[in-house]
């Protein structure tokens, strides 16, 4: 190393370069950093209100907002409406290409509209070209109130 | 005509206008039986020009919230005298636009238009045709309706593939993990800031290079004139070109005019994320054969396959040495034909397809 002769231009050079380089990227780092959000307040939602006791017959289902997505909340057919097994509730982004999916009363499935995929009401894929299942959430009644959180069900 | 002379004067002490007139003067474009392609790049810029007036106008009364997008533009559709005629023509021109954009970019591509020595005008147009389907796609986003809600949920969620850095491109689209007013927000920057910007540049360079190398002559007209089977005839840019243009671009503002008039753009329901997707949700046109084929193979497939041949087609001039060398190439020929012929039938069976 200490015999390595460096000619002086080349190493003005070296030197501007790497200048430049570190300015480039002291510049381009927060600008990088800042297109990227933050995470935002509402996201790391972990328990919603999704509705009232009641408020779902047997064999129907509504679409709640968890967080800034849809989630599904569907009263299974024959279920009593007052205890928390006979709810089901998933986030209602479709596995495939994200549309938002609903409750089919007339075949007791959840359908995504987008290209006809079915779900059963485990959220497993019975047909169509999405790629898993629905992610599951955990349901809970407090009172008249049904809480849906996203610990696995 | 003595006043006038005088401005000329002022101006040509300082600007050489003399030079300016005897070049426009010798400006010419050539004449064959393929030349009415030539006026597609012309109506494009003109539809471009457009849409950046409307596209201003519409700033006017536009708001980028998700509270307030929708209203505005409800506003706009039924309160502000013309607004319904501004945003239609908007609408329609934007459409025509990229139909046009397609337009040229096959007849450039089936003319071999990209030959040596004009790869550069090649990939600047071919960009800006991605460009283009970017104004379109974030445009489209803007009243906050339900369609172009699920309609951007759909397509934003394609990034999450881009290898390695997926997550943060679809957070970088989206202004979060999820669509919502921080998306819309972001893509109206994107739609009236980053993109006028980029196209600006990239067309201004397009034509720059035009202007420099002048219109090309098909292999096969060059090959008749080489046989003294045809002779090789042109005619002046301007005025005989230019008069030709504004005939086409007159036809297309009536065009516009008539079919703004006649069936306003529709605005649609309020962007609603408790509203299930409705059947035959589609994306805009120019994206359904791509959207289409997504049903039939599969994700991974669909998605890499579109990112790599829209790779090849902006590098192509370089991989089409046979043309480069003035020879006719019949197999890039029949690429472009069959690469329309696909386009168009899944289109149309986008469109048609029952049951889904
Ligand atoms: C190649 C150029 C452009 C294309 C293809 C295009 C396309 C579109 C489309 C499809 C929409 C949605 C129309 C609707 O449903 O209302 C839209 C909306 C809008 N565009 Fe453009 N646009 C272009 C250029 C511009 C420019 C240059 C500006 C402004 C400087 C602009 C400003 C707007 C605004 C404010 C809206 C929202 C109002 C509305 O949705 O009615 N656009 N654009
Ligand atoms: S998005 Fe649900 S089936 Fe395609």
């Amino acid at each position: 190393m200490a015999d390595e002769k460096i000619p002086r231009r080349d190493a003005i050079n070296y030197l501007l370069g790497a200048g430049i380089g570190a300015l480039g990227a002291a510049t381009l780092y927060p600008i990088a950093r800042y297109i990227i959000p933050p995470p935002a307040s509402g996201s790391g939602t972990s328990s919603v209100s999704a509705g009232k006791v009641g408020e779902l017959k047997p064999n129907e289902g509504k679409i709640f907002k968890f967080g800034n997505a849809p989630g599904i909340l569907i009263l299974k057919p024959g279920g009593d409406p007052a205890s928390a097994l006979s709810y089901a509730a998933f986030t209602a982004v479709c596995t495939h290409l994200n549309c938002t999916v609903q409750y089919r009363t007339d075949i007791k499935e959840i359908w995504c509209a987008c290209h006809n995929g079915h779900f059963d009401l485990n959220g497993k894929v019975i047909s169509g070209p999405p790629p898993e299942a629905l992610r599951e959430f955990r349901v809970a009644i407090k009172g008249d109130e049904i809480f849906v959180s996203s610990e696995e069900a | 005509m003595a006043e006038k002379n005088a401005l000329y004067k002022w101006f040509d002490e300082r600007v050489d206008l003399v030079n300016l007139e005897k070049f426009l003067r010798h400006k010419t474009v050539p004449y064959h039986r393929h030349s009415l392609w030539y006026y597609v790049g012309g109506m494009c810029l003109y539809l471009f020009i457009v849409q950046v007036i409307t596209g201003i106008l519409l700033l006017l009364y536009y708001k980028p919230t998700a509270e307030a997008a929708y209203e505005s533009v409800q506003y706009i559709m039924t309160e502000v005298p013309f607004g319904w005629l501004i945003r239609s023509i908007h609408s329609y021109a934007a459409n025509l636009f990229i139909g046009f954009v397609f337009l040229h970019m096959f007849s450039v591509f089936l003319m071999k238009g990209y030959r040596k020595p004009r790869e550069i005008t090649w990939i600047t147009g071919a960009l800006l045709l991605f460009l283009a389907m970017g104004f379109g796609f974030s445009g489209y986003l803007l009243p906050w309706n339900q369609l172009a809600y699920l309609a951007t949920n759909v397509g934003t969620n394609f990034a999450v593939m881009v290898p390695f850095v997926g997550k943060w491109v679809l957070e970088f689209l989206r202004g979060g993990t999820e669509v919502t007013g921080a998306t819309l927000t972001r893509f109206f920057g994107f739609h009236v800031a980053v993109l006028p910007g980029i196209a600006t540049a990239l067309l201004g360079a397009h034509l720059l290079f035009v202007q420099r190398q002048g219109m090309s002559v098909p292999i096969s007209i060059e090959k008749e004139i080489n046989a003294g089977k045809a002779k090789r005839l042109e005619i002046p840019f301007f005025p005989n070109f230019l008069y030709r243009d504004v005939v086409g671009w007159s036809l297309a503002f009536g065009l516009i005019i008539l079919l703004s008039s006649l069936f306003p753009w529709e605005l649609g329901e309020k962007a609603d994320i408790l509203k299930p997707a409705p059947p035959h949700v589609k994306p805009e046109w120019f994206f359904v054969f791509m959207y289409q084929t997504l049903k039939y193979v599969p994700k991974a497939v669909g998605v890499f396959g579109f990112a790599i041949a829209g790779g090849i087609w902006v590098l192509l001039p370089f991989f089409d040495s046979k043309s480069n060398r003035g020879e006719f190439n019949r197999l890039y020929t029949i690429i472009g034909i069959a690469a329309v012929v696909y386009m168009v039938v899944f289109t149309i069976i986008g469109y048609v397809a029952p049951g889904e």
